[in-house]
């Protein structure tokens, strides 16, 4: 195992092999909306080829909150409220092998990620297995932002300046299995150090009195290492429709076990091409989260994010492509797209504080689980070159 | 670095893969499925990621709201088929 581990270590991630990504452009409008928020935008993608060797491509993504989650409701914290995102890559194919390295800068007002990617992946057994492996290094800065009590505007806390070091180790196969059947294993492991909690967010505890509640801010570990390990799926039914599979293990040091399974249909007919999806989503929370607390300062690491709960979640999704054009002037296709997820969770330890923050009767500890419901929509052109 | 008991396992087997796959990738292997019999497989609705300006926000939509993050992307590749 070592030599695994080696071996991911010095050899980095994963993309196509023996062949360069399609040249295509992209623009699509992007929305979610859920649990009070809406985040919605743009996300441009335009890929190139040049001299049959090199691809370039370009991301520009950006994400526009307004409302307010749970989190801000029960604990009045700020939020940026705008997050930009841009992505650079180059491939270079060489033989049966794609070399890739790829930049992402992450900008919002109290958050800023850069991230380099190398990617090797290599086709051998004429085409039917390609190996991929790969490599990144991000690095963050959190800031926190404060709000003038005089006109409301946001700065950053001067006070306040901490930074995430992130490292991505991924190992990856696809293998053709049969004429209609194709599979594919992922192996990845991240890990962080640095400042992992959200600087805004707060814990509530009993009060000594056992009745009212007191908050304090979270507190998490310095480090945390992940393990995940996907096996995924395509199968070509005899009437060209295709059936799709995956199914994820998920372990990390914070005590979080999860699994997710995927399954889709995707039906072309003519010009359209229909896809359906089901997917669910299972977790057990960090060992050092909590609901309620039953005193200020429990114990050394404390956090009330429900991201780090006991929950679930499951997605119904739904696509169409129309292809409304074909081999016109320099362009050989262009598709019409529309994507629609509706995503249901259901959190079995995180209680809706709202409940007893309005009425007194109730106590905290005994207020309803959280539950809610997203729709996630995408509307998008990609014309291929 | 944190590996659970299961993973060490799971670790293995992929290990016991790749070393299979190394030493016989230096013997010729007859392809089972050759390269003019994957047609089926080039089909554009076999890829595992047929728009990536989608499936990298539907993947950024879970990441953000769910722990488990990572052993998703390595299998996006292409199958060899063109």
């Amino acid at each position: 195992m070592r030599i695994l581990i080696l071996l991911v270590t010095v050899f980095p991630l994963a993309v196509t092999a023996g062949v360069l990504p399609e040249e295509r452009a992209d623009a699509l409008y992007h929305s979610y909306d859920g649990g009070g928020v809406k985040i919605d935008g743009p996300s441009i993608l335009v890929r190139k080829n040049f001299a049959e060797k090199f691809s370039v491509s370009a991301n520009y993504y950006l994400d526009m909150v307004s409302g307010a989650s749970i989190d801000v409701e029960t604990t009045a914290s700020a939020y940026s409220d705008e997050r930009t995102q841009t992505s650079l890559g180059l491939s270079y194919l060489r033989g049966d092998a794609t070399l890739s390295l790829n930049y992402t800068n992450s900008d919002e007002s109290d958050y800023d990620a850069d991230t380099i990617n190398f990617n090797v992946s290599h086709d051998i057994f004429s085409g039917l297995t390609t190996i991929n492996m790969g490599y990144a290094k991000g690095k963050d800065e959190v800031r926190r932002n404060i709000k003038d009590p005089v006109d409301g505007s946001k700065t950053n806390d001067p006070n306040f300046s901490e930074e995430i070091e992130r490292q991505n180790y991924q190992l990856g196969l696809t293998q053709i299995i049969s004429k209609n059947l194709i599979m594919g294993l992922a192996f990845e492991t991240i890990t962080d150090e640095g400042f992992l909690n959200n600087p805004y967010r707060v814990v509530r505890f009993l009060n000594p009195d056992g009745v009212t509640t007191g908050t304090e801010l979270e507190k998490y570990p310095r480090t945390r290492t992940s393990s995940a390990l996907g096996l995924t799926a395509k199968y070509y039914l005899p009437y060209r429709a295709a059936l799709s599979g995956l199914y994820r293990y998920f372990t990390d040091d914070w005590d979080i076990e999860a699994h997710t399974l995927e399954l889709g249909y995707t039906h072309p007919k003519g010009p359209w091409t229909f896809d359906f999806k089901y997917r669910f989503y299972t977790q057990s929370g960090a060992d050092f989260y909590s609901d309620l607390f039953p005193r200020a300062n429990a114990q050394n690491f404390l956090a009330r994010d429900k991201e780090l709960s006991d929950y679930s979640d499951h997605t119904i999704g739904f696509g169409v492509s129309y292809e409304f054009l074909k081999d016109w002037k320099f362009i050989s296709s262009g598709t019409v797209n529309f994507n629609y997820n509706r995503i249901m969770f259901d959190y079995d330890n995180f209680r809706d504080a709202r409940v007893s923050s309005a009425d007194p009767s109730i106590t905290a500890g005994t207020e309803p689980l959280y539950s809610f419901d997203a729709d996630v929509i995408q509307l998008f052109v990609s014309f291929w070159f | 670095m944190f590996i659970s008991e299961k993973f060490k396992l799971y670790l293995r087997a992929i290990a016991a893969l790749l070393f299979v796959f190394s030493v016989t990738a230096c013997s010729s292997i007859e392809p089972w499925v050759k390269p003019y019999e994957r047609d089926h497989l080039a089909d554009p609705i076999m890829k595992f990621e047929r728009h990536p300006v989608s499936s990298a926000y539907i993947h950024h939509i879970y990441e953000v709201r769910e722990s488990a993050r990572g052993g998703l992307g390595a299998t996006g590749g292409g199958c060899g088929c063109n």
